[in-house]
């Protein structure tokens, strides 16, 4: 099993709700420290890993910007020891009946818990044989109603808790591949560095709470002010149920998303970069916000020039997301080839090609 | 009634972590073999694939003892592979009453193989707001074992479920009905003198009562007890009123049947079963009589009819991935019986 694998296996295990990353975070410390000069904190919990470049002082910097958080649930009412569960990000609700679940109980305990469908006789006559709206499923932790009284609260969180699942042909399957696989990504950059000599600052970024308002990338870039900034995210992998122009095949290459959330020429130097190091890629373009990081890095501060390497990702925002580990590690030699290439006076080459 | 505690529950975690799919339980079915064996008297394979037990009790003076089968099916609902699409995707059918709105997001296994699977769906993102609120129809759905994975067509698939203990409760994909399976083999294994005991071990229940039906024929019983799961919906509704309709409650204990929709039970059997109840002490409920079934329905109207009657363990969520049961109403279903066995004599079921 690639390294890599296991630390992915082991970043998608736990949990890391949108605004409560801390329990996935201390997995990415600890596996960035002897990857990085100094990992950092930021004032809203986003991890900063910082890699010293060899040139001269003062040193441009890049930040590659991966989030950290998961979407999830939340308890919104205790009736009878059963809970009710509101969204936190874009929770699909066809996909909750029947979903292995775990209760991170005010108490401090972590309750096993499946999300149940009530039946058709106790639901308004309007619900019943179709989609159930959120509002009418249940969290049943299998224990009596008292005990659920004393150890839950209105307002603690609900995660998948279905296990990691290797399918045939070197993909990884489960929860919150959407972005821990990019969190895979920016480490296999970060070993990929350990024996190459960069120039540059590195900022390696794990990001709290992209998925509700991007708050980590929003601060961390103004923060840390770098020269330019990369996201890496998942984007939607052909497969059964999307097969639109929208979908790129998964395991067969990064892509390097274009639109006016990028700057061309880091557009034009990674795919460049790519064809030089064959590494496949694809062209993923975005109309206007690319709802990743890239939006938020790209506005901050004075603007930064952004660019987003993309992997295909099957069946995002369900509990069982699929990715590539191929595509993984080819996004992250990508990005360590890129930044073992960023020279000096590069900022001062970026040139609108107008 | 014999000790009850980690022998069984580890019995039982055993048999729900198997998949044994209607027409393909050959997994469960070599766990009841493996148990049974040294217990039985005889023991057979039938055409159709269910075990057949016999235990001979001893009487006194060759007294006349009742010949009672035990039932409880070895099958559960899952998934058949019917077409292969290429690069590991592949179409599927249910077999048994599945809930769609209960695969889309789910792991599965193609048991026989061990290979992992998942059922997947289309992002959120690219859905409009109509399509978010509507489910994926069968056909719409796909498993998917990765760009290398390999299936045949007719493979069966269930759900990814570990069984696990929590607090008073155990959690599984197949309660329904392993737990029947698990108290059978219990009471074999500490079946009474003075009674024979014919254990049935079912298949493909869950597509029409089919083992239950040759297996009645093939024993040809003075009497029968089918022992299944039956649904709990004991939760709240959805404006706080009263639940009427809960068929039955968890923690209330054994569910004793007077009628569902395919058998109006034996009434001197389910009134015999809460005297025993009562006299012992042991809690008991009776499922709200209503729709549904057991395998009672094929048992009593099998040959010239067999008194028969049903006893669930309740659970929540049947036939979905995750299914809910106390640990107490399965100790308190193996009492009841193990108790009633005792105490069952000829005179039972003389005329009626």
């Amino acid at each position: 099993m690639p390294d890599i694998l296991s630390f992915l296996k082991s970043i998608i295990s736990v949990s890391g709700i949108s605004g409560h990353e801390a329990p996935v975070a201390s997995l990415i410390k600890d596996k960035w420290r002897p990857l990085v000069n100094e990992v950092t904190t930021s004032r809203v919990g986003s991890l900063h890993g910082f890699k010293k470049g060899s040139g001269k002082s003062p040193r441009p910097s890049v930040m590659i910007a991966t989030h950290m958080d998961a979407i999830g649930m939340r308890v919104s009412k205790i009736v009878d020891g059963f809970l009710h569960i509101t969204r936190v990000g874009g929770i699909d609700v066809r996909v909750l009946p029947g979903a292995q679940v775990t209760v991170h109980a005010d108490s401090g305990d972590e309750l096993p818990g499946v999300i149940a469908m009530p039946s058709a006789k106790l639901l308004p006559e309007s619900e019943g044989s179709d989609v159930l709206g959120i509002e009418y499923l249940l969290v049943d932790t299998g224990l009596l109603p008292r005990e659920v009284e004393k150890k839950v609260r209105v307002g603690d969180l609900v995660s998948f808790a279905n296990e990691p699942m290797e399918l045939a042909g070197d993909v990884i399957s489960g929860h919150t591949l959407d972005n821990r696989a990019s969190v895979a990504a920016l480490t296999v950059c970060l070993e990929e560095l350990q024996d190459k000599q960069h120039v540059w600052d590195v900022w390696a970024v794990a990001t709290v709470q992209e998925e509700t308002s991007y708050l980590g990338a929003y601060t961390s870039a103004f923060a840390l002010r770098p020269q330019i900034a990369i996201a890496v995210d998942g984007t939607f992998a052909k497969g059964p149920g999307a097969g639109g122009w929208q979908t790129y095949p998964m395991g067969k290459g990064v892509g390097v998303c274009m639109g006016p959330n990028m700057h061309p020429f880091l557009h034009t130097q990674l795919t460049e970069l790519a064809d030089k190091l064959e590494i496949p890629w694809f062209l993923d373009v975005t109309t206007s916000h690319s709802g990743t990081d890239a939006y938020p890095m790209q506005v901050s501060a004075e603007g930064i020039p952004t660019a987003l390497v993309e992997f295909p990702l099957r069946y995002m925002h369900t509990p069982v997301e699929s990715v590539s580990i191929k595509d993984i590690q080819r996004a992250g030699r990508l990005l360590a080839a890129f930044i073992a290439g960023l020279e000096a006076d590069f900022v001062d080459r970026i040139r609108w090609d107008d | 009634m014999p000790p009850f505690g980690n022998p069984q529950l580890k019995l039982l975690e055993k048999l729900c972590n198997v998949i044994s799919i209607s027409g393909d339980e050959g997994e469960v079915r070599k766990i009841v073999l493996e148990e049974i064996k040294p217990y039985a008297d005889e023991v057979r394979v039938d055409a159709l694939g269910n075990v057949l037990a016999t235990r001979q009790g001893r009487t006194r003076n060759g007294a006349k003892r009742t010949r009672v089968m035990l039932d409880a099916h070895m099958d559960e609902v899952g998934l058949m592979i019917v077409a292969d699409e290429g690069e590991g995707i592949y179409r599927f059918e249910t077999v048994g009453g599945i809930d769609v709105r209960h695969l889309i997001g789910k792991p599965i296994y193609i048991w026989k193989t061990r290979t992992p699977g998942v059922i997947g769906g289309k992002p959120i993102h690219l859905m409009d707001a109509g399509e978010r609120k509507h489910k994926v129809p069968v056909d719409g759905l796909r498993i998917d074992l990765g760009p290398a994975g390999k299936a045949k067509v007719g493979d069966c698939a269930g759900f990814a479920t570990k069984f696990r203990r929590v607090g008073p409760s155990i959690m599984s994909k197949s309660i329904d009905d392993r737990i029947g399976v698990a108290t059978v083999i219990d009471l074999l294994k500490h079946a009474p003198s003075n009674v024979d005991i014919c254990a049935a071990f079912t298949v493909q229940e869950e597509i029409g009562l089919r083992g239950a039906q040759v297996a009645a024929q093939y024993f040809n019983p003075d009497m029968a007890i089918a022992i299944d799961a039956t649904p709990a919906h004991d939760l709240p509704v959805h404006d706080g009123g009263e639940n009427m309709t809960y068929n039955t409650k968890l923690g209330l204990g054994p569910a004793i049947y007077i009628a569902d929709g395919s058998t109006l039970h034996d009434p001197r059997l389910f009134r015999f079963l809460q005297e025993t109840a009562e006299a012992d002490g042991i809690p008991y409920q009776l499922r709200q009589p209503g729709g549904g079934g057991t395998d009672s329905g094929a048992i009593q109207s099998a040959l010239a009819g067999i008194p028969t009657v049903s006893v669930s363990v309740p659970h929540r969520y049947t036939h979905s991935p995750v299914s809910i049961s106390r640990v107490d109403d399965w100790k308190n279903t193996l009492a009841l019986l193990h108790a009633a066995l005792k105490r069952i004599k000829p005179a039972l079921i003389a005329g009626r």
